[in-house]
């Protein structure tokens, strides 16, 4: 069986959001990650190769400094890497970026595409379905718990409510929730075999059936007319009362300044 | 592609198990608001099995047209045939604007359509217009006017972009549950009713449920809650809750939580209050032993009062909080009850 995971690196937003002193986002400060659902998915695809035997290849598009999540998916257990960059390729919206992979897609072969739910930076959750759209193939969102039967998968799904148990012919992809396992460690061994193994590079001429117009910021059909940091609520009162009686005195007569009691 | 022949503002009127979803009604409210300025029609999409009957509360919101797809293959959702109905809707009717819920369902199904109609989808939408696009007229660029101005967080809810897509039509966005407004239902209206059947043969991308598990819905929905009750990390322990149910009771509220608590399984994923969890903003919101990480923040920052209980005064949520206190919640919150309930008895 072969299994590609599509990965991407993010700024983390967890653990300390760092800001300028003029209340701007400070994302050099921030640390570069693999994005957690993609990491998921990643664990995933190597417990597939654990359990039924698996070639795992793994795929990023961004800027060359994306190898460092490429390292990290073969120091994890991946077999394969491929990072797709082209200058052309920047500023590409949700379209873009699936018709991108989609058109590196088509020069591998393979039964499972996985990719994470959602990126935390862009936080869209749209580039897995529709990379499927563009390869014609089956698309099951929000994954929890994979099998495999023979040719077919067969998925744990959830839904606000609900979950529901799916079967799919492969080839097909499954988008992946952080919430669907604990991702591995990367091991010592798997680290020294991630620096000696190659990561293959592509640019825009590998990609397959793609055309230019829908390629990077030219070829992206929303356009962004404004952007900024957000804006909060400012802070209100704050009260160290001296006893619970205090506090409660307080919060009391708050509700009742504002009609709630 | 002809921009001008895409008329009018659509809705996915979202429904499960033959029941409209309120997103539905919340998507017509704000569809109704746009087209005024574009003098078009609200039209909403109706998708399912058996589901004619709903229509007509589809058009007490605010739908002057409602579009029905009914199929036995269209009973559960699946993402093929629900894409393909709405597509198939879409290239047929030529709407200028789709507007779907970014629910779980509607964050499976605008990707997949998105891409097949070959257009732009903006994702989680909390702010709507109708504007020009530049903003600003920029010589040398064409100003298009009457364009649909999608407003979205990113990044964990720290920035914040409003994003337009001038060159393809319709225009579509998925919009966060609980942040428009439903109008007050019109009783009695009627919408012309059309019945739009493309087809549906199955294919390898109609996946087969093989079972559906339902959780058991013990809970009343956050989002509707006047006043909640939420709980973090700080708690405690999943018994020491009781003290923030025992509040809730006496106030009328409900109780939610933060990812913490959902995490350590202490609560139920759908009382999670948050980016990853529900956006809530109701009346009053107690952030009860909650740090205020900016996930969180996200989720109900909109509310009309917050009042945040911490031992840690450096705890971001007083960032937020309308009144912050700094304490001990397993003192003041059982304090805060019988106050409340001797306060309540007198009136």
């Amino acid at each position: 069986m072969k299994i590609v995971v599509c990965i991407k690196q993010v700024p983390d937003t967890k653990g300390g959001v760092k800001f300028n002193p003029d209340g701007t986002l400070d994302r050099a400060a921030m640390l570069a990650i693999m994005n957690p659902d993609d990491k998921a998915g990643l664990e995933a695809a190597l417990r597939l190769k654990d359990q039924y035997g698996a070639e795992v290849t793994v795929l990023t598009m961004g800027l060359p400094k994306a190898t460092d999540v490429l390292q990290e998916a073969l120091a994890m257990g991946a077999d394969n890497a491929i990072l797709v960059t082209d200058r052309v390729l920047g500023g590409a919206d949700t379209w873009a970026t699936s018709t991108t992979i989609a058109g590196a897609l088509r020069n591998i072969d393979y039964d499972l595409v996985i990719t994470g739910r959602q990126a935390i930076d862009g936080d869209t959750a749209q580039v897995g379905p529709q990379i499927a759209e563009h390869l014609g193939l089956p698309v099951i969102s929000y994954t929890q718990d994979i099998k495999i039967d023979g040719k077919k998968v067969i998925v744990q799904r959830q839904f606000d409510d609900r979950y529901h148990i799916l079967e799919a012919e492969m080839p097909c992809l499954l988008t992946a929730l952080a919430e669907l396992n604990e991702p591995r460690y990367m091991t010592p061994g798997g680290c020294f075999d991630a620096v000696k193994a190659e990561i293959t590079t592509w640019g825009r001429k590998d990609l397959k059936d793609v055309d230019d117009s829908n390629l990077g910021l030219a070829g992206s059909p929303t356009k962004i007319a404004k952007a900024s940091d957000k804006v909060r609520k400012g802070a209100g009162e704050k009260v160290t009362p001296d006893s619970p009686e205090d506090a409660v005195s307080y919060i009391v007569d708050k509700l009742k300044v504002k009609h709630v009691i | 592609m002809n921009l001008e022949e895409y008329k009018g503002v659509y809705v996915f009127a979202q429904q499960v198990d033959n029941e409209i979803s309120g997103i539905a009604y919340e998507l017509l409210g704000k569809a109704k608001e746009l087209a005024q300025p574009l003098n078009a029609e609200v039209t909403a999409v109706l998708i399912g099995s058996g589901i004619k009957n709903l229509a007509d509360s589809l058009a007490e919101y605010g739908a002057d047209k409602v579009i029905v797809v009914d199929d036995p293959e269209l009973k559960e959702y699946r993402t093929e045939p629900y894409a393909h109905a709405l597509a198939s809707v879409i290239n047929e009717f030529k709407p200028e604007i789709v507007l779907v819920g970014a629910t779980a369902i509607g964050r499976d199904l605008g990707p997949t359509v998105s891409a097949r109609v070959a257009t732009g989808l903006t994702a989680d939408c909390t702010v709507l217009e109708i504007g020009d696009f530049p903003l600003v007229a920029v010589p040398g660029q064409e100003q298009k006017h009457n364009q649909l101005l999608m407003t979205r967080p990113a990044f964990g809810g720290n920035t914040i972009a409003t994003i337009a897509c001038p060159n393809n039509r319709p225009q579509m966005a998925t919009v966060r549950p609980g942040v428009m407004q439903k109008i007050d239902p019109i009783k009695g209206a009627k919408a012309n009713v059309v019945e739009y059947n493309p087809g549906f043969t199955p294919n390898k991308k109609y996946v087969t449920i093989k079972e559906v598990v339902k959780a058991v819905k013990n809970t009343a929905d956050i989002m509707d809650a006047k006043i909640l009750v939420s709980g973090g990390r700080g708690v405690g322990s999943p018994e020491n809750f009781k003290i923030l149910e025992d509040l809730a009771a006496v106030i009328g509220g409900t109780v939610s939580c933060s990812r913490a608590v959902v995490d350590a399984g202490w609560k139920p994923k759908d009382l999670q209050v948050g980016q990853t969890g529900k956006t809530v903003r109701p009346n009053v919101y107690f952030a009860i032993g909650i740090s205020g990480a900016i996930q969180h923040v996200a989720g109900m920052e909109e509310s009309d009062i917050i009042i945040a209980i911490n031992k840690d005064e450096d705890a971001p949520i007083f960032d937020v909080a309308d009144f912050g206190i700094v304490g001990d919640l397993n003192k003041i919150v059982p304090q805060l009850t019988e106050k409340l309930k001797a306060e309540l008895a007198n009136k």
